[in-house]
């Protein structure tokens, strides 16, 4: 579709340009007591994009700008997605950053910049929202200017993200020099027809993998996960393990099903034969590998925010996980479960955010008696947390379900195994949190205060994990109805 | 006539050359050179397909934004450093390890 009829489809990510700039303009206007209307303002630009996206599952499948976007249900979804989360975010940060308006700008750049991740349908489009997202994470990591550790957060995470950047930007030199196109489509028809070299495509793949497995934090291109969910303010990391995370994980579908694999005629898709490697066993051996070394590792931690962060890596290599089968089944479960870590995850992070303060700690040892002193945080920490783990009623057990069914119905049992493994490993330390919560006596007995604005974003959390335990019928034929991948230059 | 061959081999070189930069540098400016090395290797490849492989310019054009991305991420980068620079008077990345489990 030439440019001028494409900017009909491209409505949402139009309007969040327009508030962001808005924003920045209003902002100059207000007075300091004031200054909390932008965060507000934020949160009706991200409310009102939601609802533009929403609508625009009326259009049928298309592609934009002369091939580089795509608009199909799939991305529709994402869309929704990342703009509900960065919602959450808002009034997630509001006690932290109440009168910080190029905060909340700033969280509408990635968001913008994650609209479009999930439309891509070119090389450069891909490079280019993948630093619209990166290069703004960089400086969130570090909005705590004077502290050492957020400091150190968006260095370790600008030095990753650069380096592991510009490899995938290589390996696209040679997808591109294989094929001469840089829209996927056209790579995928070019892939198809004539055979590229093997060994040449093999690494062309391996290095995109490699930035793209930064992003999604895929072992081994992990490393900067502990310390950049432990150094960034906390609004700020559970952005990172929520948001920018399910948009990587709906890119690297949109690769997998383009770039090394095919539609076909029996499964949904088939993965191209040229490929000197398996590409399943690949995946499998890296899904495996990703949660066992983030449960592993989050055994010995003492700082929850770093335990959340190697639980997070857990978590994509369940994802990763369903990928290997890589059917309309598997996707809906890695969707499904997507929804379902949106609303655990934040649960968890808020109410580390809720207490951190009161404790004036983020250690583990510290939570001791919670349960005693603040009873309501508590109990909805460990429903959280019992959910991260995937124990009934809880969302996270449905969406562990779909994804396991996923993978048993393709006959992978021993990747199965490995993953309900895993899952026991996590409850030792997801358990141990609540047992220091609730069966251990603390030193003081002080009652601690909750304000009600934070009980009422929990009870918002909440609902959904305890509701989608039971309930979860209409959310996952929403999900199936957004499955819908289009193909096209 | 220069061959393909030819801008190859010298950008793969210019590849391997910005990622030993990157494991082996101890200063933060130095690893971003080296992060400006591999995105050139990556520009000379583009344009080098574009001229032999591509009858379009697509080459081309990736290459002009990956020069721009590499201008806005240096930017970016260089203001982390230097707040990272005031705070502690240092960017010897081997001493930035404040957290440790």
């Amino acid at each position: 579709m030439s440019n001028l009829n494409s900017l009909q489809y491209f409505i949402p990510e139009l309007f969040l340009t327009v508030s962001i700039l808005v924003i920045i303009i209003v902002d100059l206007f207000l007075k300091k007591e004031k200054k909390v209307v932008s965060a507000y303002l934020t949160a009706l630009a991200l409310l009102v994009a939601m609802a533009l996206s929403f609508q625009q599952y009326n259009f049928s499948p298309a592609s934009l700008f002369e091939g580089m976007v795509v608009l199909d249900s799939f991305a529709i979804f994402f869309k929704i997605l990342a703009a509900f989360s960065t919602l959450i975010i808002v009034f997630i940060s509001l006690p932290t950053f109440r009168d910080k308006a190029e905060y909340y700008v700033l969280l509408l750049v990635v968001t913008l910049g994650m609209f479009i991740m999930v439309q891509v349908n070119d090389l450069l489009m891909i490079l280019l929202s993948m630093e619209m997202v990166g290069v703004i994470s960089y400086v969130l990591a570090g909005y705590n200017k004077k502290n050492l550790k957020s400091n150190e957060a968006s260095l370790k995470y600008l030095l990753f993200g650069a380096a592991s950047t510009g490899v995938m930007a290589f390996g696209f030199s040679y997808i591109y020099g294989m094929t001469g196109h840089t829209n996927l489509y056209l790579i995928q028809q070019a892939l198809l027809n004539n055979n590229p070299h093997p060994l040449a495509f093999f690494i062309a793949v391996v290095l995109i993998l490699a930035g793209l497995g930064y992003k999604i934090a895929m072992v081994p291109f992990h490393f900067w996960v502990p310390d950049v969910y432990e150094g960034s303010p906390t609004p700020i990391t559970a952005f990172f393990s929520v948001g920018p995370k399910a948009v990587g994980v709906a890119l690297f579908i949109r690769f997998l099903t383009t770039i090394v694999a095919h539609p076909a005629s029996t499964g949904l898709y088939d993965f191209t034969q040229n490929i000197p490697i398996k590409l399943p066993e690949l995946l499998a051996v890296l899904a495996v590998l990703t949660m066992t070394l983030g449960n592993l590792s989050a055994l010995q931690q003492k700082n929850i925010k770093r335990l959340l962060g190697y639980s997070a890596i857990a978590h994509v290599g369940y994802m990763l996980m369903a990928l290997v089968v890589f059917n309309g089944n598997a996707i809906v479960a890695v969707m499904f479960y997507a929804i379902v870590y949106l609303f655990m995850n934040f649960g968890a992070f808020w109410i580390v955010e809720t207490i951190t303060p009161k404790l004036k700690s983020e250690r583990i040892a510290d939570y001791t008696g919670l349960g005693y002193r603040a009873p309501f945080t508590a109990v909805a920490l460990a429903v959280f947390l019992f959910s991260l783990t995937g124990i009934p009623p809880t969302a996270g057990f449905i969406g562990k379900v779909y994804l396991f069914s996923a993978v048993i119905k393709e006959q992978w049992y021993l990747l199965a195994v490995l993953g309900v493994l895993n899952s026991v490993v996590s409850l030792y330390y997801y358990a141990y949190v609540i047992k220091v919560m609730f069966l251990n006596q603390p030193e003081n007995n002080d009652l601690i205060e909750v304000p009600l604005y934070n009980k009422v974003l929990t009870w918002v959390l909440l609902i959904p994990t305890l509701v989608m335990g039971l309930y979860w019928n209409p959310v996952i034929t929403f999900t199936e109805n957004s499955l819908g991948l289009f193909f096209g230059k | 006539m220069i061959s393909l061959q030819s801008y190859l081999i010298i950008s793969a070189v210019v590849f391997i050359l910005g990622i030993l930069t990157i494991l082996y540098k101890k200063n933060a400016v130095g690893i971003l050179m080296g992060v400006e090395l591999i995105l050139n290797s990556v520009n000379l490849n583009f344009l080098a397909f574009s001229k032999y492989i591509d009858a379009h310019i697509n080459g081309q054009l990736v290459a002009i934004f990956i020069i721009i991305l590499a201008a806005s991420e240096a930017a970016v980068a260089l203001a982390i450093i230097l707040n990272l620079y005031r705070d502690r008077a240092n960017i010897d990345v081997t001493q930035v390890d404040q957290m440790k489990n």
